[in-house]
């Protein structure tokens, strides 16, 4: 097999015309989120400001699924909360869809790494309440919950509150209430970060039978490199903060469909991994250096 | 087992404390007079048994209901009061912030002082008491929706409105339930206060109430009167307490129990 990998340390302007490689090979649709130059900076008052992520170039095409990897403190959620309209960039250009992202980006579903839902909603009517800004009648809003709850599993815990679930089982409900609105695209903050490790196989392979139903874009944020190439059909890597930048793309070639646990095994993953890990290191123990081991 | 235990410990500790009294108030020491005189201290057989005539006559049973009904005003205007105040100043934080000193002067304020004023405003009849009751319960449930809505879950926040949720939705959906709960986590106190109003108002001045028949016992030193209302208040207030309680675990049957 031949690796269909980025140079190592690729330009700007490399990134942009592979970028603009994979957007033609769209078929000419727009990507679902393009960045343009997006920085992030915050000003730190006496003129003096700290830029959190460096001028970003990125595109995610309407059905890829895109993981985004990087130490800690690197700007991952920084740059996932641009997309999802909650952070204006201090520079650069957002677009979802060809069209300039105004405000929150209403096409988007934003699964949160903390808890987002609400404590005194069960968990039916956590989902429910995802459709009332489209104007659904509740009836048909917990109608439609009721199968979705059952679409992750969970058929059976639509009147438990929040506090009477797992972590998993939060995150189904959550998965749940975000899928619900059929969004165009997908945005998850590591969103299995809490969870033990046999959670977070099951949750993956549930979230890729999920998308396989449908193929959305997806950018998926996680620190666990395994994670990312199991799940993505492109692997990006950031730099070490601050002033984090895209340092690496990755193909992922791997078939699918794909059960997280086995396609570890697979020859073609040791590789990848093994590059990829290569690059991410030294980032990593940069990253380590710079916030002290936390 | 445990629990029986528990419950006949307590029950213990009454029966001690009533003999002790039943016991000093006969027998004496030295000369005629008992060690706790019944015409300052009565005897726990005197207050019960007018606790019980009490109980079965129709009089008392009018003083319970005024207090009642003032108590149940002063709570809902007071609560009503306190969360609209509570969403304005959560919601304008230039509202709040021009008239915070006044909150905390007005609460800083001994409520009991107003008393006097409020006979004067609205006469010796019910509404003195509510608006007694309403100073106390309102700032009890002002501070804590204003803290509820303060202090909602950034996270919950921000995941509503990715669900595309409006202000109006996330009024309804994320603030309110909020400032609920924080409101609904002060019920005892601000329950407790409305009765305190209630009563500290009738017994400073009111024709009916069981304030007013503690402080007309007491004005014709009747010691036996004034145990035996202290009695009946104490439970009225155990009983509304046992209400708020069976309240409070159906409207947050959403929070994890505390151990």
């Amino acid at each position: 097999m031949i690796a269909d990998k980025e140079p190592l340390e690729p330009t700007v302007a490399d990134l942009q015309s592979a970028d603009l490689r994979r957007v033609q090979g769209f078929g000419g649709t727009p990507p679902a989120l393009r960045l343009r130059g997006v920085e992030v900076a915050f000003s730190l008052g006496a003129g003096h400001r700290f830029v959190a992520v460096a001028p970003t170039d990125l595109a995610v095409g309407e059905a890829e699924f895109v993981a985004i990897v990087g130490p800690t403190g690197s700007g991952k959620s920084t740059l996932l909360n641009v997309a999802a309209g909650l952070l204006k960039p201090s520079a650069g250009a957002v677009e979802a869809f060809g069209l300039p992202l105004k405000g929150l980006n209403a096409g988007a579903g934003y699964l949160l790494q903390q808890d987002g839902l609400m404590p005194w909603k069960t968990a039916i009517d956590n989902v429910a309440v995802a459709l009332e800004p489209s104007r659904v009648p509740r009836a048909e809003a917990r109608e439609r919950a009721q199968r979705w709850l059952a679409r992750v599993g969970l058929a059976a815990f639509a009147e438990r509150y929040p506090h009477m679930l797992s972590g998993g089982q939060r995150k189904r409900v959550a998965l749940a209430q975000i899928l619900i609105r059929d969004p165009k695209i997908l945005l998850m903050d590591e969103p299995f970060g809490p969870l033990d490790a046999q959670t977070r196989q099951i949750m993956g392979n549930l979230l890729l039978e999920l998308w396989a139903l449908d193929r959305k874009a997806v950018v998926f944020v996680t620190h666990d490199l395994e994670e990312a190439i199991a799940l993505a059909d492109r692997v990006i890597i950031l730099s070490a903060g601050p002033a984090a930048r895209i340092i690496g793309t990755w193909r992922i070639d791997l078939a699918r469909p794909r059960d997280i646990a086995e396609v570890r095994n697979e020859p073609r993953f040791r590789d990848l991994h093994r590059e990829i890990w290569l690059m991410l290191k030294d980032e990593v123990l940069k990253g380590y250096a710079q916030t002290g081991g936390t | 087992m445990r629990r029986a235990m528990l419950i006949l410990a307590q029950l213990c500790v009454g029966l001690c404390g009533l003999l002790v009294w039943h016991v000093c108030s006969h027998v004496s020491l030295s000369g005629a007079k008992p060690l706790l005189d019944p015409f300052f201290f009565s005897t726990p057989a005197a207050v019960l048994a007018r606790t019980a005539s009490d109980l079965m006559g129709t009089e008392i049973w009018q003083h319970i209901g005024v207090t009642l009904v003032e108590t149940v005003l002063a709570f809902a205007i007071g609560a009503g009061g306190g969360i609209l105040f509570g969403f304005a100043f959560a919601r304008r934080p230039w509202l709040s912030a021009v008239f915070d000193p006044y909150i905390q002067i007005a609460n800083a304020l001994p409520r009991v002082v107003l008393a006097p004023i409020f006979a004067l405003w609205f006469g010796l009849g019910i509404w003195s008491k509510v608006a007694l009751g309403f100073t106390l319960v309102f700032f009890v449930v002002f501070f804590n929706v204003y803290q509820g809505l303060r202090e909602v879950s950034p996270t919950v926040l921000a995941n509503a409105r990715m669900l595309g949720m409006n202000e109006r939705q996330l009024l309804r959906h994320v603030y309110w339930p909020s400032a609920l709960t924080w409101m609904f986590s002060s019920l005892h106190t601000s329950v407790g206060f409305a009765l305190v109003g209630a009563v500290v108002g009738e017994y400073l001045g009111s024709a009916a109430g069981l304030g007013y028949k503690i402080h007309e016992a007491e004005s014709v030193f009747d010691v036996t009167g004034v145990f035996s209302g202290m009695l009946v208040l104490a439970i009225f207030v155990v009983l509304i307490d046992l209400a708020v309680t069976a309240l409070e675990k159906r409207l947050l049957v959403w929070q994890p129990q505390r151990s």
